[in-house]
């Protein structure tokens, strides 16, 4: 689903060059659950944003269910996030004056899907993150929880090849992070692949592989034993 | 079409109508702009129209010609000498320039702007009395009161009638009387009145106290032979009135042995240049309200732009996430101008509602009034689809500057400022 060969990204910061990304070779297949993981400067972050094709790479190749992602424009880059991409952010980035249900039919708007196909299947996302009597609610009046199955239903909402998951819980108490890591646990049950960028250790393991990155370059790779988080909700 | 893209009108109406507040404000400049704008306008198309009723039944193309003394010596004549037209002079005039349509000849009963008793039952008004064609009605109308004005009949038979004015009736004739068909008696001559005439609200020439009686009736009674007085003449559209004056007064000058270079023999009023510096006077009035109305306006949208500016940075992470989702940049700044627009042309709308309840309620308290020239304030639909049409254009240019901002936005920059 995912490839990426020999990424590397820097950054200018004034007249040093800071390299974040040396080198990273990595591969997603179909129906994984990953978690990246690593300390604050890692550049954990950066190879997200190059996953969500909200920053481009200096070099290396990146392809996306066969299709290489280079180069593209803005328009190509938006398109492609709409087709492709899920996202779910730490902060939610729910648009506070619109309803849960207006916020999961944004990306269908994006797409020109209908008015009320959109509504209906806008509605079924939230259905499935359990929120359907919440529908016409702002974000304000919604708790940190349902702000983010609000926000997995958004990412959910396109039908989208990959989640890309920013620290899903970083905003979130531990019990409403297993809340929401079961609710992903349950996604991925689906066959949907996602990437969950973390540095909480136990959300790590309900992830099915962990990829470790330090420094710049994945120093570990492995395939765990996953964590169900059901057991603790 | 996106014009036509119903869910963009949703989205554009939903974002507005969810933050009433900062939709308000912003619309405030305009509101005002266009309130200002239509009031100057709507005030300087009322002022021209009360002119214009000012100027009403008076013929605007015309000018008055009489006799004065000469001031230069010529051909054996002293200076001082008293210029006297006589009537022969109007059908000379009129006959070597084709260029005048209407030429009304009159002599008036004793010195110029002299006033001759008049008497009727013991009442007693000191009048002015003028021997007229019927003619001059059509270069000084007439608002006829009672009765009717001279007539073609009334020179012919050379009958012995008049058209008095308000004033004279009320010196004459006790309230409410009816003066029709009555005698009045001029230097012992009676005279049976046939009409009442009002002064028009416009430039009156012959006051409101004045007798009309016919030129032919005049010269019998007063023997005044083949003498004229004046000539009110109207000249074609589109001739100047100046040219025309030069000729009548060449063929003048000609005629009465005055010198070339006499400017006292001959008197004139050229009315076109009261009208013409009255129409350039309003007309002046109104560019001017246009152009501090429409830059107003521009400041207005330019107040609505820069809160965009200030609102789009608001919106960093809004914009942010929408392009993450897969705004493309095209449907952002398109969101962003069309917010532009909507805003703009709703807050004219507004101001122009406001602005001509205004303009409806100055109409109602000062529009008739005799005193004042001001009718009618109101702006004229060219006028307002101008306006409008500059509005939005402009609303477009402007609402790009904050369009432009948004779409520089990186969704990577605007997700990253939690």
């Amino acid at each position: 689903m995912i490839e990426i060969k020999d990424l590397h990204k820097s950054y200018k910061m004034g007249s040093n060059v800071l390299h974040v990304l040396k080198g990273i070779n990595f591969k997603v297949e179909e129906g994984e659950l990953v978690a990246i993981m690593g300390s604050s400067g890692s550049g954990k972050s950066t190879l997200l944003n190059i996953l969500g094709m909200l920053d481009g790479a200096d070099s290396g190749e990146y392809t996306l269910d066969g299709v290489p992602i280079k180069n593209l424009s803005e328009t190509k880059a938006a398109q492609y996030r709409n087709k492709f991409l899920g996202f779910i952010f730490q902060s939610f980035n729910l648009i506070n004056y619109k309803s849960a249900l207006e916020n999961v039919a944004l990306p269908l708007y994006y797409q020109k899907v209908p008015r009320k196909e959109r509504q209906e299947k806008a509605m079924k996302y939230l259905e499935r993150v359990g929120l359907k009597p919440w529908a016409d609610h702002l974000p304000s009046e919604l708790s940190g929880g349902q702000k983010q199955r609000v926000a997995i239903a958004r990412a959910m909402a396109a039908e989208p090849k990959v989640l890309l998951a920013d620290e899903p819980t970083g905003a979130l108490d531990s019990t409403t992070s297993y809340e929401v890591m079961d609710l992903i646990q349950k996604i991925n049950d689906d066959g949907n692949t996602i990437l969950v960028v973390t540095h909480e250790e136990d959300i790590a393991h309900m992830c099915k592989r962990i990829v470790h990155l330090k420094d710049g370059v994945i120093v570990e790779d492995k395939k765990v034993e996953q964590v169900r988080a059901e057991q603790y909700v | 079409m996106w014009l036509f893209d119903k869910d963009l009108w949703i989205e554009i109406f939903h974002t507005l109508g969810k933050n009433m507040l900062r939709t308000f404000l912003t619309m405030l400049g305009v509101i005002f702009a266009m309130i200002i704008l239509v009031l100057l306008l709507g005030s300087a198309n009322g002022m021209s129209n009360g002119f214009n009723k000012l100027f009403a039944g008076t013929a605007s193309n015309s000018l008055f010609v009489w006799g004065q003394s000469t001031s230069e010596p010529y051909k054996g004549f002293e200076r001082g000498r008293r210029i006297r037209y006589k009537l022969e002079d109007a059908d000379i005039l009129k006959k070597q320039i084709p260029e005048i349509e209407v030429l009304a000849p009159r002599i008036e009963l004793g010195n110029h702007r002299g006033v001759v008793t008049v008497y009727r039952n013991g009442q007693t008004s000191g009048s002015s009395v003028y021997g007229d064609f019927p003619e001059i009605d059509n270069i000084t109308k007439k608002k006829l009161v009672e009765g009717r004005f001279l007539n073609q009949t009334d020179i012919e038979g050379s009958k012995k009638v008049c058209v008095i004015g308000e004033e004279t009736y009320k010196l004459l004739f006790d309230k409410g009387e009816n003066a029709i068909g009555q005698e009045i008696r001029i230097n012992g001559i009676y005279f049976s009145v046939v009409g009442i005439y009002k002064p028009n609200n416009n430039i009156n020439i012959d006051g409101e106290n004045a007798v009309f009686i016919p030129f032919t009736t005049f010269q019998k009674a007063f023997n005044s032979g083949d003498r004229m007085g004046w000539m009110a003449i109207a000249v074609e559209d589109n001739t100047p009135v100046p040219i025309v004056e030069k000729q009548i007064k060449d063929i003048l000058k000609a005629k009465y042995d005055i010198h070339p270079d006499d400017e006292r023999a001959i008197g004139s009023f050229d009315m076109s240049e009261i009208f013409n510096n009255i129409t350039a006077f309003t007309t002046v009035l109104k560019g001017f309200s246009f152009f501090v109305g429409i830059f107003t306006l521009l400041a207005g949208v330019i107040a609505i732009s820069n809160i965009l500016l200030i609102t789009v940075k608001e919106r960093t992470q809004e914009i942010g996430v929408r392009r993450a989702l897969g705004a493309t940049p095209k449907i952002v700044k398109r969101q962003i101008v069309v917010e532009a627009i909507v805003l703009t042309a709703f807050a004219g709308l507004v101001g122009f509602a406001v602005a001509v309840g205004i303009l409806s309620i100055l109409d109602a308290m000062w529009g008739s009034g005799d005193d004042f020239p001001f009718v009618k304030p109101m702006i004229s639909i060219p006028q307002f689809v101008i306006s409008f049409v500059l509005m939005v254009g402009l609303s477009v240019l402007i609402g790009l500057l904050p369009a432009n901002r948004a779409v520089r936005i990186k969704p990577i920059d605007a997700l990253r400022e939690e």
